[in-house]
């Protein structure tokens, strides 16, 4: 077990970096505390699963130290580091028997082959596995594969963290529940540190306390998935978080109102305040839920058009025009939609003012 | 689910089925023909039933012929399997090694059959050869296959497996690269040293790869025929004679068709039972015990 430290990593793939361009990760300055759920969310190609292989080992950072505890493990290869790893899909060793593989991370180190037994009893209870002992892993169903892989991370009793990549990838949409829940129910026995990527939002604010969004090589926002929700620090982060994401209008700013190509939405003050001294191009954004949609004017109102309605059963997601954007918003199933013709109101305590994509503070 | 007949079909299976037809299943025929005839003349033949079956089988020539190619083939498997796996884990996995490590493993393969015994006859002649004058220079030993049955041996193992070694290293190199990496970062993560990586994770991975290779490299080796007949044309005396080359001395060049076809169907009949026997162990191998 251990506290997990990321001390201004940088990682680029090319032997010899030159701009910025060539970095996959552009500086990556974290801490995760001793028994943390942690998660890493971001879309393909954000550099989360460089990250992950940089703190197992199996990547060695072009800058930076990684450090377990305060100790500095950056030159150490992954079988020296005590980290476990679940990858993407299940990574299994096909000739032998469930219990075997278990066995294998202890075998590997020369533990005691009583120990070895007891151990791997231990972990197989807590998955479930017990059962399928002896039995070979190659017949097994996508969802014991995984927590077969998890199993040998967790029979390492000295193990610091247990990293997950993605695991639930290839698990049918109904065990994808049972797992999760599985894993965030072993973290909550074992308070061991666990470090979850993934690119679901759903999988990772269910099971982290702490998210960490990924965008372009960057982390831009750590925080907890009501965090994440409410404030989010980057135009990305409202994007990608909720569904549908946040509604971004590029902006001016005059007094404390924002001006969209003629009309006018009123801000309340101190964030007016904020985005006058702010420098660089000027957005607001709403969540679609906190979005109102009106029938008769009322001051403070724009006008817009309805320009489709999407009924999902428990609530509805309604798309609209206003001055040539679209923007979405999403209604209660009781609550009326005017047709064409509609006035919206952006409740000032939930619109959020970006500039340069950054929320203004 | 109903299946639909639709009698179309046969039309379109039609093509394949005559092509097979003068391929394999007419040639197969007339050699059934032939092995229960007596054919003293063209055209002037009598049934004699098994006859040639049981003279085939109780001659000793086919029996020392049918023991030497079962030493020939097992030794074939013996060394180029592990050799070809060898040479597949040391060849580079990226850069423009790659490419290069290819094309020079794979040369032995693109050499016309007949061309790889003229090589080796010069190459193990002790007066201009390298290999002949080298065991010359070095050990004082006048290397001649020709003479010594022990000399024609190496020279047609060297051969053989100088020709086919690439075939298996072409083939478990691509079972190689085909494992995703991920299988290597668990490993190391587990502290999997490189002898566990290989037994765990390499060899269960390549079971398919090396199945077919296995099966290729004995009906092959179980078939030689051109490389040793140029080289050592089954001598000295019947050291060399393989199944083949004893097969091709009744039927053409003694012109015992009767004899030539029995040989020909006990022959093939044991290839077949042999890939059969081969091919279910490998399988097993694979599968292990189930639980």
């Amino acid at each position: 077990m251990a506290r997990i430290e990321l001390n201004e990593i940088a990682h680029s793939y090319l032997p010899k970096p030159k701009g910025e361009s060539d970095y996959a990760l552009k500086r990556i300055h974290n801490v995760w505390d001793d028994g943390d759920a942690c998660a890493l969310l971001g879309p393909s190609g954000c550099g989360k699963t460089t990250l992950l292989n940089i703190i197992s080992g199996l990547i060695t950072p072009t800058r930076g130290r990684v450090l377990y505890d305060g100790k500095d493990v950056t030159e150490l290869p992954p079988e020296k580091r005590n980290i476990a790893q679940v990858f993407q899909f299940p990574v299994l060793y096909d000739t032998m028997s469930v219990f075997n593989n278990l066995a294998f991370p202890l075998r590997n180190r020369g533990i005691h082959e009583t120990q070895i037994k007891k151990r791997v009893l231990e972990v197989a209870e807590i998955l479930d596995l017990t059962p399928f002992l002896n039995q070979r892993a190659a017949g097994l169903a996508a969802d014991a594969k995984q927590k077969i892989s998890l199993g040998r991370g967790l029979v390492r009793s000295d193990v610091a963290a247990i990293l997950f990549d993605e695991p639930l990838t290839v698990i049918d949409p109904q065990m994808k529940w049972e797992l999760r829940r599985k894993i965030k129910e072993i973290h909550e026995k074992l308070t061991r540190t666990f470090i979850y990527v993934t690119h679901d939002q759903m999988e990772a604010l269910t099971f982290a306390d702490q998210v960490a969004v990924m965008f372009e090589g960057e982390i831009v926002q750590i925080g907890s998935p009501q965090d994440l929700f409410e404030n989010p620090e980057h135009r990305f982060v409202g994007y990608f978080i909720g569904s549908p994401g946040m509604n971004f209008l590029d902006c001016t700013l005059e007094g404390n109102r924002a001006q969209i190509d003629g009309a006018s939405i009123v801000l309340d003050e101190e964030t007016a305040a904020k985005g006058r001294k702010a420098e660089g191009k000027l957005a607001i954004g709403i969540r679609p839920m906190y979005l109102e949609i009106h029938a008769e004017s009322v001051d403070g109102m724009v006008g817009a058009k309805v320009k489709g309605i999407e009924d999902l059963g428990t609530h509805r997601i309604v798309t609209i025009t206003l001055a040539g954007k679209t923007l979405k918003a999403v209604l209660p199933e009781d609550k009326p939609v005017p047709e064409d013709e509609a006035w919206l109101f952006f409740p000032p305590q939930w619109t959020r003012l970006f500039a340069d994509g950054w929320l203004v503070k | 689910m109903e299946k639909w007949p639709n009698n179309k079909a046969w039309l379109l299976v039609l093509p394949v089925a005559v092509i097979v037809a003068f391929s394999a299943i007419i040639p197969l025929l007339t050699v059934i023909n032939y092995s229960v005839q007596d054919i003293l003349a063209p055209g002037q033949s009598v049934f004699v039933g098994t006859e040639w079956f049981k003279e085939m089988l109780s001659d000793y020539r086919l029996h020392d012929a049918l023991w030497r190619q079962f030493l020939f083939s097992g030794l074939v498997l013996v060394i180029e399997m592990p050799l070809g796996i060898l040479i597949a884990l040391a060849m580079p996995k990226r850069g423009w090694g790659v490419a290069a490590s290819l094309v020079t493993i794979a040369l032995p393969l693109l050499i016309p059959w007949n061309v790889i015994g003229t090589i080796w006859i010069i190459f193990t002649r002790p007066d201009i050869g390298l290999f002949g004058y080298y065991i010359h220079k070095i050990t004082g030993i006048v290397f001649d296959h020709t003479a010594r049955p022990l000399d024609a041996w190496i020279t047609v193992m060297l051969m053989e497996v100088w020709h086919w070694t690439p075939l298996v290293a072409l083939l478990a190199y691509a079972g190689l690269r085909a494992i995703p990496e991920a299988y290597y970062q668990a490993a190391r993560i587990d502290g999997a040293s490189p002898w566990a990586t290989f037994v765990y994770i390499q060899l269960p991975k390549m079971r398919g790869v090396l199945t077919i290779a296995v099966l290729l490299r004995f009906m092959d080796s179980f078939l030689i025929y051109a490389e040793p007949f140029v080289l050592t044309g089954g001598g000295p005396g019947n050291s060399t004679t393989f199944l083949s080359i004893y097969l091709v001395k009744i039927a053409l060049l003694q012109f015992d068709l009767g004899p030539g076809g029995a040989f020909s169907l006990i022959y093939f009949v044991i290839v077949l039972l042999l890939s059969f026997v081969f091919y279910q162990a490998l399988m097993r191998v694979g599968k292990g015990e189930k639980g």
